[in-house]
């Protein structure tokens, strides 16, 4: 029973990245149409956000400490950052400490202004292309993102690490009532998976309980319908655009204590986020939601040595063997609409 | 030509032309100019072009005539691969039963994998094809380490048992051949300050890849080919009169699997070694823009966007700073300075970015690639002289099919 639990635990972290990108991806295809490559790299600039607010609280000036002194004798040189000497130590530590929850604050406008700019100056003029096309120009631009990230933060994985308060691993399981260390978890799993729950039900909340997003959800079902009625469908996508960049990215900035980003970071998951998409019906924010944690957590299981003594490299396949299943039995995806890409 | 119109001849002999003069077109430039760097004749590269040719001319048959986008042709060139190392292995050094295995192999792959992933179309084709690549990639990284050796690859070891060739106890691994020709001999001309190589493997492979063509000119023309195209224009309508557009989907499949395969074994064929990083997706995703640049359901397309997209990879990644300035060494300093630092991001370890960039930007202005791009060059020159000639020049914007 206590290794269902881990297991299921460990696999709600990744199930929460996969749930965060695809309910992008599937919010993008659902109101424009589009079906977007370069969705991987949205989630890679969050997390480098994440890191360019963390270099920038870092950086400090040398100053000589009189107090210390090498082992020659020699007075010691330290660094102290910046924000230590205008803000104080206490709340100068405390900024440094918090980098990766403060580049949230930076990532929501610049993944905002990003998303804009991407849909205005290429997508924009992809609507009425095939799906082909779209595909192929949005894997360029990926490639193109990458390239330029790599080209200023080198392409070695840049660690990040959480707020003090929410580093190492806690016992989970005497919460629930098993003995102690048959579960331990690290915090900023738990963080993470929070933060995602939290998310992905302000991005359904809006959609559900504003006029705005009520618009939104009448335009993915009938776009014509909602422009004869005269409201201006088309602007309210891109803004739907620019949200959907806005969870990549704040996905990507939670992410980079987990894993250490580096520059082809949203390839792996974008890869896998299609896939989830796919599972969970394409353009069905519930599905995509439901098939990013089941599709998680079946990875988990799978990665049980148990398991992988049983059929060895299932670990490897899971999700693209439950895709093609999935795709053949029910061709519209878990919670798909009928009818939408059916064929 | 039998079984070419007089226009399709003239194409091939153009690109017969090409393949044997190849070690002097890729050599313009003396050996001791600053410019030979950006020379493209020497064997290793020049193997690639063909082979990355061959590759890229069955994938059109899928991808250009039917319309199906594939995002896992990488699988069959690596399975093509390791049945070619495993030949070399098992029977003889000789490339001739290697190459037969890979095409055999990679067919029945892609028989097994396109009869599964054609029951869907569009993207969620795409997403199989990727899924079932994907699992390739894994596997032969993690429970097939037995069969494909893994993360180091898989390559010719003293100890295997070569069956056809009997005992060797020379103490060195045998070269791969050609019915004893080595694939590595060849030999070097130097002629002023030029030196030119002409390597036996590539040749081979160059002929390889002209039955290629000559077939694929053969599939476009032939009724098969009109089915094919079909499928693509309108699958729907196809159905309603009366046709199951299934099996000759699959044939297409298939045939473009096996082409992949021809080139994996081509490929051990000329480097006994075959890694897993060939099935990987980005490998995949390679293959499908060298289509679109060269022009996707054009004849040549798929050939000239391989030769490119090789040699960007191949000379791009090599340039560095120093070359760069010497390049841009004519203009004034602050110029050659400001254009050395954009163009550095462009080259060595960033080629990526320029083939990011090139292919954005052919999909976006070009979506017929280099071949519309030269079509449209002609009919722009034919039509300045004479302004009332408009209507005659239309009919060759299909010139390239």
């Amino acid at each position: 029973m206590d290794i269902i639990i881990l297991q299921i635990l460990n696999g709600l972290d990744k199930g929460s990245a996969y749930t965060l990108i695809a309910l992008g991806l599937t919010l993008i295809f659902g109101t424009l149409g589009v079906v977007n490559f370069a969705h991987g790299a949205l989630f890679m600039l969050g997390a480098f956000c994440a890191v360019t607010l963390n270099a920038l609280l870092n950086l400090s000036r040398e100053v000589v400490d009189p107090t210390k002194t090498d082992f020659l004798g020699n007075p010691l040189k330290v660094d102290v950052p910046y924000v230590i000497d205008w803000f104080g130590p206490q709340f100068g530590e405390a900024l440094i400490d918090w980098s990766v929850p403060l580049a949230l604050l930076l990532a929501v406008p610049i993944m905002a202004l990003i998303g804009l700019a991407m849909e205005r100056g290429l997508i924009r003029h992809f609507y009425k292309r095939p799906h082909a096309d779209q595909i192929l120009v949005t894997f360029g631009l990926a490639i193109v993102l990458q390239q330029i990230v790599k080209y200023f933060f080198g392409a070695n994985p840049l660690a990040t690490p959480a707020p003090d308060a929410f580093t190492g691993s806690f016992d989970f399981g005497v919460l629930i009532g098993f003995d102690p260390f048959t579960i331990i978890y690290p915090y900023w799993r738990l963080v993470y998976f929070c933060f995602a729950v939290v998310i992905v039900a302000a991005v359904f909340a809006f959609l559900r309980y504003t006029t705005f997003g009520m618009v939104v959800r009448a335009g993915m079902v009938d776009r014509e319908t909602v422009e004869l009625l005269g409201i201006n469908i088309d602007r309210r996508f891109v803004i739907m655009f620019a949200l959907a960049a806005i969870v990549a990215g704040v996905a990507g900035v939670m992410y980079t204590p987990i894993v250490a980003p580096n520059y082809n970071m949203g390839m792996n998951f974008l890869v896998l986020s299609f896939v989830v998409v796919v599972v969970g019906g394409m353009g069905s924010l519930p599905g995509a939601v439901a098939a990013g944690f089941l599709l998680g957590i079946l990875e988990s299981f799978a990665s049980m040595s148990a398991v992988i003594d049983l059929i060895p490299g299932i670990n490897q396949v899971i999700i693209y063997l439950a895709a093609i299943i999935v795709l053949l039995v029910r061709p519209r995806g878990l919670l798909g609409r009928k009818g939408v890409m059916e064929d | 030509m039998p079984g070419l119109n007089r226009r399709d001849t003239t194409l091939f002999l153009i690109v017969i032309a090409l393949l044997v003069f190849a070690p002097f077109i890729l050599n313009p430039f003396p050996e001791d100019s600053g410019l030979a760097r950006f020379n493209a004749g020497y064997p290793d590269l020049m193997q690639r072009f063909v082979i990355f040719g061959i590759f890229a001319i069955g994938f059109n048959i899928l991808f250009g005539l039917t319309g199906y986008l594939s995002f896992g042709h990488a699988a069959f060139l690596g399975a093509g691969s390791y049945a070619g190392v495993w030949m070399m292995k098992l029977l003889t050094v000789d490339v001739v039963p290697a190459i037969i295995a890979s095409v055999i192999v990679a067919g029945l792959f892609s028989l097994a994998i396109g009869y599964i992933c054609l029951r869907r179309t569009g993207i969620y084709f795409s997403i199989l094809t990727l899924a079932f690549a994907q699992m390739s990639f894994a596997l032969a990284y993690s429970v097939l380490t037995p069969i494909t050796a893994g993360e180091t690859g898989l390559q010719l070891s003293l100890a295997d048992p070569r069956i056809l060739e009997g005992m060797n106890d020379s103490g060195t691994i045998p070269a791969t051949n050609f019915f004893g020709i080595p694939m590595r001999s060849g030999f070097e001309w130097d002629i002023g300050g030029w030196v030119f190589t002409f390597n036996f493997g590539y040749y081979l492979c160059a002929a390889i890849m002209l039955a290629a063509f000559y077939i694929s000119i053969r599939i476009f023309r032939s009724p098969f080919g009109m089915m094919l195209r079909a499928v693509k224009s309108n699958q729907q309508r196809m159905n309603y009169t009366g046709l199951n557009p299934r099996p000759y989907t699959l044939a297409a499949f298939v045939i473009s699997g096996m082409y992949a395969g021809l080139a994996g074994g081509l490929m051990v064929a000329v480097d006994p070694l075959a890694g897993a990083e060939r099935m990987f997706w980005t490998a995949s995703g390679e293959v499908v823009l060298m289509n679109i640049l060269g022009g996707a359901g054009t004849l040549v397309g798929p050939i000239l966007g391989a030769g490119v997209i090789k040699y960007f990879e191949n000379i791009f990644s090599r340039l560095n700073e120093a070359d760069l300035s010497q390049l841009f060494s004519f203009l004034p300093e602050w110029l050659e300075s400001a254009l050395v630092t954009i163009a550095q991001m462009f080259v060595g370890d960033g080629w990526l970015l320029t083939l990011g960039a090139m292919f954005m930007a052919v999909v976006i202005f070009l979506p017929g690639g280099i071949v519309e791009g030269g079509q449209r060059i002609h009919t722009w020159l034919r039509r300045k002289p004479e302004k009332k000639d408009d209507t005659s020049a239309a009919p060759a914007a299909t010139a390239g099919e």
